[in-house]
Order: C-alpha cells, then sequence, then structure tokens
C-alpha cells in the first residue's frame, strides 16, 4: 500500500509545485516577460536568471512561465471540453445502449483510429491557424471521442447494477441516475483519463505551436518557444532546456498521478 | 480468405468515408478557391471563367468523384499555392516520410520487443519502481523536445550530421538514412516506453493463467514456456498496439519532419496548412489516413492468422 501511494504522492507534489510556481506566474514574475535587455543578450543561467537570457536579453524563467500559464490554459480547457462532452455522450450511449449507441461508437472507433494532431490540424485549418481558441476547440472536439470510449465502458458496465435498478425502481429520473448514482462510480477510470488526456493536450498543443499554427503571441506557449529557442540553440542552449524542462516535469508529474491512480484501482480491484 | 475480403471491403468503405469528409468539409468551409487563387485581382468575371477553368461549376457529387478518381489517375488538381501539379508536389516527399516511419518503426519493434519480454519475466524486485518512473519520464518527452536535443548534440557538437541540409533519398540514399536516423530515434523513444509498458502488462496478465502453470509443472522451464506459449498468446493485442503505433509515428512525423527540416509530406501538411493550400492539405490529409488503415487492417490480418478465433468474427 505504502508503495503504491508513492507515485500519487510523488506526482501530487510535483505537480502542485509546478501548478502554484505557475499560478504564481499569472501575477508576478521576477521579470517582465517581455521587457528586452532584463538583463545582458544570451546570460548563460545564473543566480539572476535562472534559466538565463535569450537573445534580446528577455528573462528566460519568467517566459517559461508565462508560457506554460498559457500552455496549462489550453490544456486545462480542451481537456474541460473533451471530457465533459465525452462523459455525456458515453453516459448517455453507455446507459441507453440500442441503435444510437452502435451508430455512434463505430464513428467513435472510425475517430480514435486516427492520430489526434492529424485530425485536430485538418480542423484548425478549416477554423484558421494561429487563435488561441481555434486551438482550444479543435483540440477538445478531438478528445472527446477517446472520453466517450471510456466513459462508455464504465457506465454500460454499470447499467444492470444493483443500486441502480433500486434507483431506477424507486423512479429516479435516467438523469438523476447517470449523475448522482453512476458518475461517482465512474471516477476509477475517469480520472486516470483525465490525467492521460491532459497529457496529450499538453503535448498536443505543444506541437502545433511549435508547428507555429498554434497559439501565437502574444500568447506564447512552451511549444512556440521551443521552435525559438531551436533557433538560438548554438547561442543559448539554456532556452530550449529551461522550456523543455518545464513541459517535460509538467506532464511527468501529471503521468505519475496517473500510475498512482492505476495502480491505487488494481489494489482495490 | 473470407475473413480478408471482408476487411478490405471494409478498408475501401473507410477510405470512401474519409475521403468524402476531407472532401466535403473542405469544399464547404474554406471557401472559393477561385477567390482564392485570384486574390486581390478577382472580378466577378475573372472569377467565373475560373471556375469553368477548374472545373468548379460541376455540381458537388461530379467533383467528388473526379476528385477521388485522381488518386488513381494521379491527376489531384493544381497547388494554389505553388502553382504546381499537387501529385508531383506530392510523391517525392511521400517516400521521404515513407523512409522515416519505417526506419522508426523498426526502431520500435526491435527494441521494444525483447525489453518488454525481458521486464516481465522479471516480476517485483527494487529495479520495478526505477522501471516505471523511467517508463514515464520517457513518455513525457515530446519528440520534437528529444529531436532539438538530438540536433544540439549530434549536430552542432559531434558534427555527425549537417541539420538543415537533408541530402535527398535518390541523391544519396545513406546519407539520408543517416539523417533521418536521428529524426526516427526522437519518434521513437516515447512509443518505446509505451510498448515495453504495454507488452509487460499484457505478458504479466498471461503470465498468471493456467496453462502456464500446468506447462511449467510438466517441468518445461520458464524461458521456453514464455517464448513458446505466452508470447503466441500476447500477441494478438501486442500487433493491435503496433498497429496504433504506426498512426502515432505517423502523426509524430508531422512534428518531427519540422524539427529537422526533413522535406517530407508533414512539412507540406504544415506549410499548407498556413498558406490554406487545400488541395495539398485534402490530398496529403487522404494519403495519410490510408497509411493509418493500411496499418490496421495488416494488423487485424496478422491477428487472424495468429488467432483463428478471431475469423469468426467473434471479439476474442
Amino acid at each position: 500500500m505504502k508503495r503504491r501511494n508513492g507515485y500519487l504522492t510523488a506526482g501530487l507534489v510535483l505537480t502542485g509545485f509546478l501548478a502554484a510556481l505557475i499560478l504564481l506566474g499569472f501575477f508576478w514574475t521576477p521579470y517582465d516577460p517581455s521587457a528586452m535587455a532584463a538583463g545582458a543578450k544570451f546570460e548563460a543561467p545564473s543566480l539572476h536568471h535562472l534559466m538565463g537570457t535569450d537573445s534580446f536579453g528577455r528573462d528566460i524563467f519568467s517566459r517559461v512561465l508565462q508560457g506554460a500559464g498559457t500552455t496549462l490554459v489550453i490544456a486545462l480547457s480542451t481537456v474541460a471540453i473533451g471530457a465533459v462532452c465525452g462523459t455525456a455522450v458515453g453516459a448517455f450511449t453507455g446507459y441507453f445502449g440500442g441503435v444510437i449507441d452502435e451508430v455512434l461508437m463505430r464513428f467513435n472507433d472510425a475517430m480514435t483510429a486516427f492520430p489526434s494532431i492529424l485530425l485536430a490540424l485538418v480542423v484548425l485549418s478549416l477554423l484558421g491557424p494561429g487563435e488561441k481558441y481555434h486551438v482550444i476547440l479543435a483540440l477538445g472536439l478531438v478528445f472527446i471521442p477517446s472520453f466517450a470510449r471510456v466513459t462508455r465502458t464504465a457506465f454500460a458496465s454499470l447499467r444492470d447494477v444493483n443500486y441502480v435498478k433500486s434507483a431506477r425502481l424507486m423512479g429516479a429520473s435516467p438523469l438523476r441516475i447517470l449523475t448522482v448514482h453512476m458518475l461517482p462510480n465512474t471516477m476509477p477510470v475517469l480520472l486516470p483519463a483525465l490525467t492521460i488526456g491532459f497529457n496529450n493536450a499538453v503535448l498536443a498543443e505543444a506541437s502545433m505551436s511549435y508547428l507555429g499554427i498554434g497559439a501565437a503571441p502574444p500568447d506564447a506557449s512552451l511549444g512556440y518557444m521551443l521552435s525559438e529557442a531551436q533557433g538560438m540553440l548554438t547561442r543559448a542552449p539554456w532556452y530550449a532546456a529551461g522550456t523543455g524542462l518545464m513541459m517535460i516535469l509538467l506532464v511527468f508529474g501529471v503521468g505519475l498521478i496517473g500510475e498512482g491512480l492505476q495502480q491505487r484501482n488494481r489494489g482495490v480491484a | 480468405m473470407k475473413y480478408a475480403g471482408k476487411r478490405i471491403a471494409m478498408l475501401l468503405l473507410t477510405m470512401v468515408i474519409v475521403s468524402f469528409l476531407a472532401f466535403a468539409a473542405f469544399d464547404l468551409i474554406a471557401g472559393n478557391p477561385a477567390e482564392i487563387m485570384l486574390g486581390t485581382q478577382a472580378t466577378p468575371e475573372k472569377i467565373a471563367a475560373l471556375e469553368a477553368e477548374l472545373g468548379l461549376d460541376r455540381p458537388f457529387p461530379v467533383r467528388y468523384g473526379d476528385w477521388l478518381a485522381g488518386f488513381f489517375t494521379g491527376d489531384l488538381g493544381e497547388s494554389y499555392h505553388y502553382h504546381q501539379p499537387v501529385w508531383e508536389l506530392i510523391a517525392p516527399k511521400a517516400a521521404v516520410t515513407l523512409w522515416l516511419s519505417a526506419l522508426s518503426f523498426f526502431l520500435i519493434a526491435a527494441i521494444s520487443l525483447p525489453l518488454g519480454l525481458y521486464s516481465a519475466g522479471r516480476t517485483g524486485g527494487r529495479l520495478e519502481g526505477v522501471f516505471t518512473v523511467l517508463d514515464q519520464l520517457c513518455m513525457a518527452v515530446p519528440p520534437f523536445f528529444t529531436g532539438i536535443l538530438l540536433t544540439w548534440v549530434f549536430s552542432l557538437g559531434l558534427q555527425w550530421f549537417t541539420h538543415g541540409s537533408f541530402p535527398g533519398i535518390r541523391e544519396d540514399f545513406w546519407g539520408s538514412m543517416r539523417y533521418l536516423f536521428f529524426a526516427a530515434v526522437s519518434l521513437a523513444i516515447p512509443r518505446i516506453a509505451m510498448t515495453v509498458r504495454m507488452m509487460k502488462s499484457t505478458v504479466r496478465t498471461e503470465l498468471q493463467k493456467d496453462y502456464v502453470r500446468t506447462a511449467i509443472s510438466r517441468g518445461n522451464d520458464r524461458r521456453s514456456v514464455l517464448c513458446r506459449h505466452v508470447l503466441k498468446n500476447a500477441a494478438v493485442p501486442v500487433v493491435t498496439f503496433l498497429a496504433q503505433t504506426m498512426a502515432e509515428i505517423v502523426a509524430g512525423s508531422i512534428v518531427v519532419e519540422q524539427v529537422f527540416a526533413i522535406p517530407g509530406l508533414g512539412r507540406l501538411l504544415v506549410a499548407s496548412i498556413s498558406n490554406r493550400d487545400y488541395p495539398v492539405v485534402q490530398a496529403i490529409v487522404v494519403i495519410l489516413a490510408l497509411w493509418v488503415v493500411l496499418a490496421g487492417t495488416a494488423a487485424d490480418l496478422v491477428n487472424q492468422s495468429i488467432d483463428p478465433r478471431l475469423r469468426l468474427g467473434g471479439k476474442g
């Protein structure tokens, strides 16, 4: 038991620390992230500039905090769209079954067979690239099917459980049964799916803004900064390192939480 | 054979649906191509003339049929941006992406299968936790960051390849492969971690089954049971997973090609999205989708030859 919770604790601590840093970054950063010449150009990391400075003398640590903030906002909104819509679809089809279930799940299979970033790129190119809200919408839409699939299985397995049957006998409405009785019991499946979804969202968003079709400045996210950093690789390798480190730690922390949750479920089951 | 026929029919059906969606989506939302091509010089007469020239005045089903036929005749229209036939633009780039995917797939299969089997056989132990953490860490590293790291070490540092000067497959095959190798590695790392993890849990579930205990109790050694019986039973999910890996490689290549400045399909796709060059986007989307669907079909066919129960259409 001790060991199982090790991942969860470590993940929560790491993610909590990063989240606190990023939240702080919304209100206060050591330097103005876009101020030129906050320090000398291409300054190596030091106590004054934790991650050094870039070609304009901007403080990289401040920029990373700000970029991570954008990434976090996009990833969370994306997961929120995907999880809420996906769970609604999954709950409905899993509980009622029937023809709609069959059709929607076939459609779902086809959608999940494709790599999410390819779909997101198509949606984004239709909506118009380079806009933060378009990115959120595109990624959110793309994440719906995977959540729908996961929750559908969970809801379908609970359909004929005794407490659901009794609730039905007592005349509870389907909406009440789904939200009050079944939803809390799908958490063991839903929570790890949320962590995986969050990580996919971070990576997908970063890929898109790295490619220059995601969020663009002034909403620079970590991915955009990495593409900027690549151009300064010879003079300021710490730019890429700092930005990458932030992204990796964020994904790693949430991944640990997911791992911990899954192991806890296995222990319970 | 009957199963294979059914599977191939399904593949064709999927591709028809995918191509229809790709065509319809861009046709409905993207706006009038004639207007896009003419840009600021557009007058109603010029637009009408160009529409007639491009065949845009014909009804939707006819245009779709024509476009679909283009995949077989090699006439996919003309790029708005490069003013070049789409097919000529795509064909050489497709070869590059194909090699990159193949190389990366080979790396993943060659490294993760033995590693997964090895780590599945060793239950518990102090290294267990270390492996899990290492696994999570590898999955957390995005391919394009690995790519930047590899560029820094091997191109700027050791100068094993020159970033930005891809030699071209026709001109210098081995040079190109060496260049692609680094991109393939950065694509492969997170996927290797996932495959190892997946194999570990599949093989472990299998190891707990009765037939394994029986086989061992009859005096077979663990190793041969693992290789002869367990591997075969664990193969189906693994093959399916590898097919998904193919899809992920295709997706990852879009980004990694950008990192390494490899002139492949992904790079063209991104450029075309930025340029709103819809004929190119449409064609690439359909080709990449075909690639993914083919991998899935191949996996299903391999699986049904491994496990004859699947031929009956059951779910295993």
